[in-house]
């Protein structure tokens, strides 16, 4: 879709080195079993248009637009690209390889001033491989290490083109809890003073950008913030840029919602929040938007205690804003089995899940609202990003994957090693070649 | 004497009852119920002596518990073997399966009958590859007994010796995994990390009384990145692949000698070598690659032992002809990759392309949150194949997660398929156990209803979960 939006006319040159790989087709899919993405019900023989890398149409079967490609999907599931938060897609090929990977910088000076954006590598494995999922857009973001603040998340898109960033510093990322507490010297009493003091910062920092004195506390110590750190955090306490605050304990999360009387612009989502049922209506109360955990059922913490599956269940039940945390599976293309299995708990006793249009939406259109894309990713809409996926399968169901994935209306290729590496093992017949020799 | 049911199955005739019964006295009396004529000799002469190698100690005092005779009928049975039974009939008492058919199985009058039309009976899940109990939850550091990482050979080390039967991990595996057995290994920091313990999926107030009767220890060994990194990184031996490899040899060559050696001072490591070499004890061999496995295979010739399992062979699809030559499980995740070096080539056919080569496919979890849906992992392994055109029966998907696990950890003539005989270890599905959409109804261990999710009191509670947040809740 960037092509489109952003390709002005002294920029062609570049655009078009950048976008080789294809262009957006202008293409109609008809005969879909379609879902918005919005938590409404499946539409049986649906159609969907896409002109110009954007929706012009998703609903009831309707003629084909002139000039538009057209596509029978046959009675197919054609969704939204799911849109999966919270991510450190683009930010390591290896995790375990440090040499590859981006996720935490332990040794840096900069915290809250880190742009996870710079770092991010369009054609890394883990985007191709999420792609082939059926997940077109994504928040990604650094982890905390040497400080509470992770840096600036961004989000992106998944089409391995030349422009990855969808948005840049979309939010501030931070940890408070355990983690949080650890990495401000030991205790939640300093995670919170280091936030609050940081935040302090800032404020006195709102509008005199470019002025070399601060008010910083201690320079050169690796508590307080410096320059750049404190400035990053502008954008946070006007309200501009969102904070997301990773915490899971009932007590935590009525520590972040506290935070508003104080800074009463912060723009709060929770992340995590294992333990959110136990405090549903004060979050709705709030207002505030969770990216919850979805199958985490195990007391893995102390600040776990109370964690049970049906976390998100009872969470949307009490009205809060809720998507499916991908930080707490092992790769985000898992979110679709955890949406599936939130609609599996609809059926237990005594279980809160989610029926299966709202799964659905917890994974497109609910993270694309929360991370400020609302309208544009994760739902077939008018005016939304051309991201369209045609599956072979019930999305939700396991095993199912994409026949073909549109990401702003350019049709994805979905090759990456993992195929490469299944179409040469299809024989072990070496009797003529090596396997090196197949491909 | 429930409790000394010999521990190895293999030399289950080694071990006379009579011995089993006059060791008991022994062990629990101190020697002081022998009878009074034989005690003539004073409390000064009596030569001391521990439990002779070989015998059964730290033996299990898992006993059944009661349950009621009761038929299954009307379901769509998958017997763990591959079979697949429509409106099925299975019939357990006495804690064992009694018959199992289709719809004219008869019915004795005087029993529980559950009407299960729609729903599906599997065989209890089976997880080669846990570490409940030894790593539980909470992870704290206090909680953390899974690697005994001060030497790259601990085979003397027991993880039974590591197991917290309070682990609220056990009774997620149970509720929403439908796990009946489960074996608990060692970590993979150490070329060899000691031996495995298998247990029933029962709460206890101890490991004994959750160990498996009769099911034969495993030998946990890891090849690759771990030891050379743990070891390495401490500036010893092993550093490298190769070095790896040397040490493993050396290890195995210094047992071999041991064993032959019949007045050898006893030495727990090399007891549990020793036990290997004699094919009593099995070897679950952590290995990610492909090239590395085939290494393993040969120094397994070399020494004169067999490879029961690779576990989490990310790469046993390059050699499924070998292993199959070699009659080796695989025991793999469905999609896990990228993680690490070694998980680099993961692919999600991997069970798949096995299948294809007629090798031993076991899905396992490693992992107390994906020990809750092996079911989800079997189905997505077999979806990467039907992709291919590789139709895989779904009750070859079930023997996946039961039967082939069983038989890799040594118990399969006990559980892992719906046999007359064999104990009644039973899940009943609410709906076909490989879509997502569907969890255990109940579950029996040995014929005993040990969850019900119509019933919350039939949820386990750990005591460590008591008086705290969510106590009892649906999980």
């Amino acid at each position: 879709m960037k092509r489109f939006s952003s390709c002005g006319l002294t920029a062609i040159a570049f655009c078009a080195a950048a976008a080789a790989p294809a262009l957006a087709q202008d293409i109609t899919i008809t005969n879909a079993k379609l879902v918005i993405g919005d938590g409404s019900e499946p539409i049986t023989n649906g159609t969907v248009v896409v002109q110009g890398g954007k929706i012009v149409y998703a609903g009831p079967e309707q003629a084909a637009a002139n000039g538009s490609a057209r596509i029978d999907a046959k009675g197919a599931w054609v969704t939204p690209g799911l849109f999966a938060t919270v991510t450190s897609l683009g930010l390591a090929d290896v995790s375990a390889v440090d040499e590859t990977n981006d996720i935490s910088a332990r040794g840096t000076p900069f915290s809250a001033a880190l742009d996870a954006g710079a770092a991010v590598n369009p054609t890394s494995q883990g985007i191709l491989v999420d792609k082939a999922a059926g997940i077109t857009r994504a928040a990604t973001t650094m982890r905390p290490a040497g400080s509470i603040f992770a840096g600036q998340g961004a989000i992106i898109d998944l089409d391995g083109d030349a422009r990855p960033i969808v948005q840049a510093r979309a939010f501030q990322m931070i940890s408070l809890g355990e983690g949080g507490a650890n990495r401000a010297g030991g205790s939640r009493a300093a995670a919170h003073t280091l936030l609050r003091a940081a935040l302090r910062e800032a404020q006195a920092l709102v509008g005199k950008p470019g002025i070399p004195e601060t008010t910083e506390i201690g320079k050169d110590d690796d508590v307080l913030l410096n320059r750049f750190d404190a400035e990053a955090l502008v954008p946070v306490v006007t309200g501009k840029q969102k904070l997301y605050v990773d915490v899971e304990r009932m007590a935590d999360i009525r520590a972040v919602l506290a935070l508003k009387q104080e800074f009463p612009k912060l723009d709060l989502v929770l992340v995590g929040a294992t333990e959110g049922w136990l405090v549903a209506g004060e979050i709705a109360a709030a207002g505030v938007p969770v990216i919850a955990n979805g199958l985490i059922d195990l007391p893995e913490t102390f600040e776990q205690l109370g964690a049970t599956q049906s976390n998100i269940g009872r969470l949307a039940k009490a009205g809060v804003k809720v998507a499916i945390n991908a930080a707490s599976l092992n790769d985000p293309r898992r979110l679709s089995q955890v949406a599936g299995n939130l609609v599996a708990l609809t059926k237990l006793p005594g279980a809160s899940g989610l029926e299966w249009s709202k799964a659905f939406a917890a994974i497109s259109s609910v993270p694309a609202e929360i991370s400020g894309m609302g309208g544009k990713a994760g739902v077939l809409k008018a005016g939304a990003f051309g991201d369209v996926v045609i599956w072979d399968g019930d999305p939700l169901e396991l095993g199912t994957i994409p026949r073909q994935v549109y990401i702003g209306g350019v049709e994805q290729d979905l090759t990456n090693h993992q195929t490469r590496l299944r179409d040469r093992y299809k024989s072990l017949d070496e009797s003529n070649r090596p396997k090196a020799y197949d491909w | 004497m429930q409790s000394h049911t010999p521990l190895r199955a293999r030399r289950g005739a080694l071990v006379t009852l009579a011995a089993a019964l006059a060791l008991s006295a022994c062990a629990t009396t101190g020697g002081s119920a022998k009878p009074a004529s034989a005690s003539a000799e004073t409390k000064a002469d009596k030569k001391l002596a521990a439990t002779p190698a070989g015998d059964p100690v730290y033996a299990s005092t898992y006993k059944p518990y009661p349950g009621v005779a009761t038929a299954i009928r009307g379901a769509t049975v998958y017997d763990g073997k591959g079979g697949k039974i429509e409106n099925g009939v299975v019939f357990m008492s006495g804690g064992t399966i009694t018959s199992v058919g289709g719809p004219d199985t008869p019915i004795p009058a005087d029993i529980a009958v559950i009407d299960a039309a729609g729903k599906f009976v599997t065989p209890g899940i089976i997880d080669i590859h846990s570490h409940l109990g030894d790593y539980p939850s909470p992870g704290v550091e206090a909680n953390s007994d899974g690697n005994e990482a001060t030497d790259p050979t601990t085979p003397e080390v027991w993880a039974e010796h590591s197991v917290w039967p309070q682990d609220p991990g056990f009774s997620r595996a149970l509720a929403n995994g439908g796990i009946t057995a489960l074996q608990i290994l060692p970590g993979s920091a150490n070329l060899m990390g000691g031996r495995s313990v298998t247990l029933k999926n029962v709460p206890a107030r101890t490991t004994q009384g959750m160990k498996f009767p009769g099911a034969p220890y495993s030998m946990k060994m890891a090849c690759g990145e771990n030891p050379k990194r743990v070891y390495g990184g401490r500036g010893r031996m092993p550093s490298t692949r190769m070095g790896n490899l040397a040490v493993n040899r050396q290890t195995w060559l210094d047992a071999i000698e041991y064993a032959n050696d019949p007045k050898a001072k006893r030495d727990l490591a090399k007891e549990t070598l020793a036990g290997v070499l004699k094919g009593e004890i099995l070897i679950q061999n952590h290995c990610y690659r492909a090239d590395e496995m085939a290494l393993v295979l040969d120094m397994a010739k070399e020494m004169g032992y067999k490879v029961a399992a690779f576990h989490h062979a990310v790469e046993a699809y390059k050699i499924g002809d070998l292993l199959k030559e070699n009659d080796v499980c695989s025991a793999i995740w469905a999609d896990w990759y990228g993680f690490k070096m070694e998980s680099y080539d993961g692919i999600r056919e991997n069970a798949a392309f096995l299948q294809r080569e007629g090798a031993c496919v076991v899905i396992h979890s490693d992992d107390a949150n994906d020990i809750q849906r092996l079911n989800q992992e079997a189905r997505k392994a077999q979806k990467a194949g039907l992709r291919l055109g590789m139709n895989i029966p779904d009750a070859t998907v079930i023997q996946w997660i039961t039967y082939n696990a069983a038989k890799a950890m040594g118990i399969g003539d006990k559980t892992g398929s719906l046999e007359t005989g064999k104990m009644a270890d039973v899940v009943l599905w609410n709906g076909d156990p490989l879509s997502v959409y569907s969890r255990p109804e109940k579950v029996w261990i040995d014929g005993a209803l040990m969850f019900d999710a119509m019933n919350p009191k039939t949820r386990p509670v750990s005591d460590f979960e008591l008086g705290q947040p969510g106590e009892g809740d649906v999980k």
